[in-house]
């Protein structure tokens, strides 16, 4: 119950800015212009005329490429890490511990309510950009892919969350971590397959990537959709994702009781 | 003639203490060095990749030349060497003048007996910037050694001249949109909105072809030129002295001396509109 009503005190916080995020979400498919016209050049210049990338025709790429925008509605928490680091440095913390609300619940309980608004403001300018772009796509995947996706989807939420959270409380130990988050975004920005699907990597390297949990920030829901990831695969890589969920929970917590003891509330 | 010179040493000044600042963080500095560089070397990463698949961006045709492996990365040092000398330059004071707007602390620049747009858009210099101006400079050497090929001297110097401009029609683009924060009080948005907007400047404008391809050439060509910004330089290095060229290299000098002065026209008026915040 207590947990509902921080909930519903966080929407109608966020439901303030929908203006702001309905035209940011509109904005932020303008790099995917570029990119039908980058690939368009890129299936033109081979000579050998224009053959599959790694398995990924032109419009699987740009299917990619949009389906990746969709992981990353889920898997991302903008300012996430740098806010639970800022807090522990300058003592605002402390209002998770005096008061008796759990502090992971309660951010966990804020950036969900974040994304239901957002995904309500969001749907409109989705929708109407996969309209837009539906030749790209070979029609809907069968049931049981769309299932795997939404779980995917839905679990790629909480690594995202958990993983985030996790990083911020480095902040316990390090007063200063904005350049390792810098360093964090570049990786993942990188690794988790938002620039091009990690298969395009060359040799060993798509294997090594598929191993890490960056993947599922934005490349495995995509793959998925795409039916590039099936059978025994899909199930491994779903079993994976949930591995890697509890596994950054468990740090989170972990980092968290044994950063609360070291902790010395600066500030007023 | 006395008045540039005085500016030209008030900007020297500023370079300095800049770079005492940087020096006093050095840690801060190298660091800053290493990550502005290696996002650049991802985006390169990435541009390996690519011509791993194909030999070209663009189709190659005799009258229509796609962009080669080296040729295309001639052109991502020029993008990256344009990049840097925008934020050595321009890029932190221009950020901080929506602050400046928003807050009032513009008043006190204001007051300063000097043009107020030379001051804001000069007063730090990043120098840690710069490492990505010495990395575009090195893959240029080594593109155009795997091109076998030396450009004429006419070519460099027309090369420095349109990366000025290209700097110019960026500089002008972001001052005139950090000035309009005068009438929208916030823009966060509006500052992401350059960001979007640039990245159609990244590739060869020649992938933009098609029904849809064209207009999006013409219009960021010539309603917001930001199209000609790496394009013509780059060009004017690897592509030769083609005729076809001039047209593009003749309306990019226009260009540049009109952003800037419509970017001059832009931030006197919001000066005008200008009222002072909290005090």
């Amino acid at each position: 119950m207590l947990y509902f009503t921080i909930l519903r005190i966080s929407i109608a916080e966020r439901l303030a800015y929908r203006v702001d995020f309905a035209l940011g979400t509109l904005m932020r498919f303008l790099p995917i212009v570029t990119q039908i016209f980058l690939w368009d050049a890129i299936f033109r210049g081979m000579t050998s005329g224009p053959g599959p990338i790694a398995g990924y025709n032109y419009h699987d790429l740009i299917a990619y490429y949009l389906l990746t925008m969709v992981s990353r509605a889920f898997s991302s928490m903008p300012g996430l890490a740098s806010s639970i680091a800022r807090d522990i440095r300058d003592g605002t913390i402390k209002k998770y511990l005096l008061q008796p609300v759990d502090m992971l619940s309660f951010v966990l309980m804020s950036r969900l309510a974040h994304k239901l608004v957002y995904y309500g403001v969001a749907t409109g300018p989705f929708a109407l950009v996969f309209w837009i772009c539906r030749g790209y796509f070979s029609g809907w995947p069968d049931a049981w892919t769309m299932l795997a996706f939404i779980a995917s989807l839905l679990m790629s939420f909480l690594l995202g969350f958990f993983l985030e959270a996790t990083l911020g409380m480095i902040g316990f130990w390090f007063l200063e971590v904005s350049s390792l988050l810098f360093v964090y975004m570049l990786v993942s920005f990188f690794f988790s397959g938002q620039m091009f699907p990690l298969d395009m990597m060359p040799s060993y390297w798509p294997t090594v990537l598929k191993l890490i949990p960056l993947q599922y920030m934005a490349y495995f829901p995509a793959a998925v959709f795409l039916q590039k990831v099936t059978g025994p695969q899909l199930a491994w890589g779903l079993a994976a994702e949930a591995f890697w969920v509890v596994f950054f929970y468990l740090s989170a917590r972990t980092m968290f009781h044994y950063g609360v003891r070291r902790y010395s509330a600066y500030g007023g | 003639m006395g008045l540039t010179a005085a500016y030209f040493r008030v900007f020297l000044t500023f370079a300095r203490n800049s770079l005492v600042r940087d020096m006093t963080f050095r840690g801060n500095f190298i660091i800053d060095s290493i990550t502005s560089m290696a996002w650049m070397l991802l985006n390169l990463i990435f541009y390996l990749l690519i011509f791993h698949y194909t030999d070209f961006i663009g189709a190659n045709t005799a009258e229509n030349p796609g962009w080669g492996r080296y040729e295309f990365f001639a052109f991502f040092a020029t993008s990256l060497v344009i990049n840097a000398l925008l934020q050595a330059f321009f890029m932190t004071n221009v950020d901080e003048l929506t602050d400046l707007i928003r807050t009032g602390g513009l008043d006190f620049i204001l007051l300063k007996p000097i043009d107020t747009q030379f001051l804001i858009s000069l007063r730090r210099v990043e120098w840690s910037s710069l490492s990505n101006l010495a990395l575009g400079l090195v893959l240029l050497g080594y593109s155009f050694v795997h091109l076998a090929y030396i450009p004429e001297v006419v070519q460099v110097v027309l090369y420095v001249l349109y990366v000025i401009c290209g700097v110019a029609i960026y500089y002008s683009l972001m001052i005139a949109l950090a000035s309009s924060t005068v009438w929208m009080g916030r823009n966060q948005t509006l500052y992401d909105f350059w960001f979007y907007i640039t990245t159609f400047s990244r590739y060869p404008m020649e992938i933009y072809t098609g029904p849809w391809g064209q207009p999006l050439r013409s219009f960021f060509t010539f309603i917001i030129p930001v199209l000609v910004v790496v394009n013509v330089p780059a060009r004017m290095l690897v592509r030769l002295l083609e005729k076809q060229n001039w047209p593009l290299a003749g309306f990019t000098i226009l260009a540049a001396a009109a952003s800037v002065a419509a970017s001059r026209w832009v931030f006197q008026l919001a000066l005008a509109n200008y009222r002072s915040a909290s005090s």
